[in-house]
């Protein structure tokens, strides 16, 4: 064990693939929902999880604009592989929320009551620095202003962020392009680095908070040494060598905004089906829609929250009609508002470059190739 | 608010095959709820029992298929404060629809062994192409958990909470893995109206359009998608010739591969 109080805040230490399990499990003592990736449906997804055995070992994702498939890597790595189809919205600002229900009395008073929070702590694993600055948009978005959303902040307050320093970036990836990757800065309470080859399998694991450095109190472990911190960030630089795409943001907030009746915008909404996928699977789109339904009798209500998206007609709908009625004003509004609008409402772009609007868009629309066409032809554009 | 008196419901069959109107003896838990909120002046899958026009609110289900029933919904309509279409026959034309692309005739003549008894239109159509329609409920069959909610919504006079986006929402926000990228399945999912809560998917399976068209529909897009991912022309066709095949969008697309060829 830790002679050397490695294991403190600003250390770091080595563990093996069993202090990977002994990890999730103290995770799970610890009364923590653990949640991490797993294979389903044929992708790596994020799933609850018990043990080190149900991560995708051996797996990697192949990622191209609309398409992904799994394949095996051969080496048993862990965490071989870039980002899949969930993102950790899902678990903290959730699809489908119900906030309250209310009921007429027999003495036609009505009372209303809000569904508790979650009673469970979240612990990811897993987590990519790309997500990890996702996580802090949405931070910023949901409970960084004077309004904040009190769903959000009960599944994200106390959640335990098990980050992992990407080894296997995709083919749509651009985190470097965005700054937001691929090593972890900040925001965690652990991150792995997982060391692969040699003979060896084992994880750098820095640690990021004290409640990080007392989890790791209960998984054997042993101080790391200089050449273990040489080999993770090796492992970071060399996945900053492989993204599969990239963004020049130079001026893209002016590019874009300048750009509003570019040819282009005619298109990309000529491929584009409004389906509201990208939106679904970006990891900082927060839009929601509130649904009231009430039942049969008229005495009983219940308030709905859900995801939606500025792809759907009604998203815009105002007294007389959408807004946005064509295909091309709602690729617009959601591109210029995650690249340029973003940063005047939140003060950072809307987007991490993991790529995930890539990849599930079924048509495979790629923003980084509408941006480089908005910019290589901006000539054209101009009145 | 209490109502002064219980709403008069009438539910009708066009070209159908009752599947949709089952679906409001299928609401079991509601049943007896629905039963004391409303009066069910006609149905007769229910009861032989009619109460006389005319009804507050309407379901039809089924197309148009004869003259006499063009004639028919004309009645309904005239006896109805609101109607409701309930179902891919009603609202789209259905299964039945096929024949629009036919030659009925020739149909006919194969088929029935006394063709001259047989008195039908060349085309099935949706109800909304005869009188007008208050609101079109979609689906092949249609949702029961919908039903009640526009049932409740007509009842209590608001508006019915049916989003018209497309399946892919309801894929994404179960978090079903979306077939077309990671299967390479064709799937009508990104065009179809939502609704039925994204089933096929969640099977593996693509989407069969039951819903018909979302509310904003790029088909030649989808369908050079599936060709670029190794899709025939003629099963693509196929995908689009099922219970919508009449629905607007749906039906350019097909007669636009159709063409092509």
């Amino acid at each position: 064990m830790d002679t050397q109080g490695a294991a403190a805040p600003g250390g770091a230490v080595i563990i093996g693939l069993d202090g990977l399990d002994a990890l999730i499990k103290a995770l799970a003592a610890g009364g923590y929902r653990v949640i991490g990736p797993a294979l389903g449906d044929g992708a790596i997804i994020f799933d609850e999880i018990q043990s080190a055995a149900q991560l995708p070992a051996g797996w990697t994702d192949v990622q191209a604009p609309g398409s992904y498939r799994l394949e095996q890597r051969g080496d048993g790595a862990i965490f071989g592989f870039a980002v899949g189809p969930h993102s950790w919205k899902k678990f903290l600002h959730e699809p489908v929320l119900r906030l309250w229900r209310a009921q007429r009395q027999s003495d036609g008073s009505v009372s209303a009551a809000a569904d508790p929070p979650p009673a469970a702590r979240f612990a990811f694993i897993g987590v990519r620095s790309c997500d990890l600055h996702a996580v802090a948009i949405q931070d910023q978005v949901l409970i960084g202003g004077a309004d904040k959303d009190p769903h959000y902040a009960a599944r994200r307050g106390g959640a335990f962020i098990v980050a992992v320093n990407c080894t296997a970036p995709g083919g749509n990836c651009f985190c470097v392009s965005m700054g937001t990757g691929p090593r972890v800065e900040s925001g965690y309470d652990l991150a792995l680095t997982e060391l692969l080859g040699d003979g060896r399998h084992e994880f750098v694991v820095e640690i990021g908070s004290a409640r990080g450095a007392a989890v790791m109190q209960q998984v054997a472990h042993r101080p790391a040494q200089e050449t273990h911190r040489r080999a993770a960030a090796e492992v970071s630089a060399r996945a900053a060598s492989q993204m599969g795409r990239e963004l020049d943001t130079t001026g893209i907030r002016e590019l874009l905004l300048g750009n509003l009746e570019h040819p282009r915008w005619d298109d990309v909404a000529a491929r584009c089906l409004a389906c509201a996928n990208c939106t679904m699977v970006c990891p900082t789109c927060f839009c929601t829609t509130v649904e009231d339904h009430a039942d049969l009798t008229g005495g009983g209500a219940e308030r709905v929250r859900q995801w939606d998206s500025c792809y759907t007609l009604d998203f815009s709908h105002l007294h007389g009609g959408s807004v946005r009625s064509s295909i091309k004003s709602r690729y617009r509004q959601w591109l210029t508002h995650k690249l340029a609008t973003w940063f005047d409402q939140f003060g950072s772009s809307g987007c991490v470059g993991c790529g995930r609007c890539i990849t599930w868009c079924p048509v495979g629309i790629d923003l980084t190739e509408e941006v480089a066409a908005i910019r290589a032809g901006q000539e054209h554009g101009k009145r | 608010m209490a109502r002064t008196r219980r709403v008069r419901l009438a539910v009708w069959k066009f070209a159908s095959c009752d599947g949709c109107q089952l679906s409001l003896l299928d609401c079991e838990d509601q049943l007896l709820t629905l039963a004391q909120e409303v009066q069910i002046a006609k149905f007769l899958e229910a009861t032989s029992a009619e109460v006389k026009g005319p009804y507050d609110l309407s379901l039809v289900e089924g197309s148009i298929t004869t003259a006499a029933d063009a004639e028919r919904i004309r009645e309904v309509r005239r006896q109805s404060r609101a109607l409701v279409t309930i179902g891919a026959c009603a609202t789209a034309g259905g299964i039945q629809a096929l024949r629009n692309f036919g030659n009925v005739p020739e149909f006919i003549s194969a088929v029935y062994a006394t063709p001259a008894y047989i008195s039908t239109l060349s085309t099935s159509t949706a109800i909304a192409d005869h009188v007008p329609v208050d609101f079109e409920l979609r689906g092949c069959p249609i949702d029961k958990g919908q039903l009640l909610e526009v049932l409740a919504a007509f009842i209590n006079g608001r508006k019915p909470a049916i989003a018209a986006h497309s399946v892919c929402v309801e894929c994404k926000r179960r978090g079903t893995v979306c077939v077309m990228v990671a299967k390479k399945a064709p799937c009508l999912g990104p065009i179809t109206h939502a609704g039925c809560g994204a089933i096929c998917p969640a099977y593996g399976r693509g989407c069969y359009g039951c819903y018909g068209p979302a509310d904003t529909v790029n088909a030649l897009s989808l369908v050079n998608a599936w060709s670029a991912a190794g899709g025939s022309r003629a099963q693509m066709h196929r995908v689009l010739r099922s219970f919508n095949a009449n629905a607007g969008e749906f039906r350019a697309a097909a007669e636009a591969l159709h063409e092509d060829d």
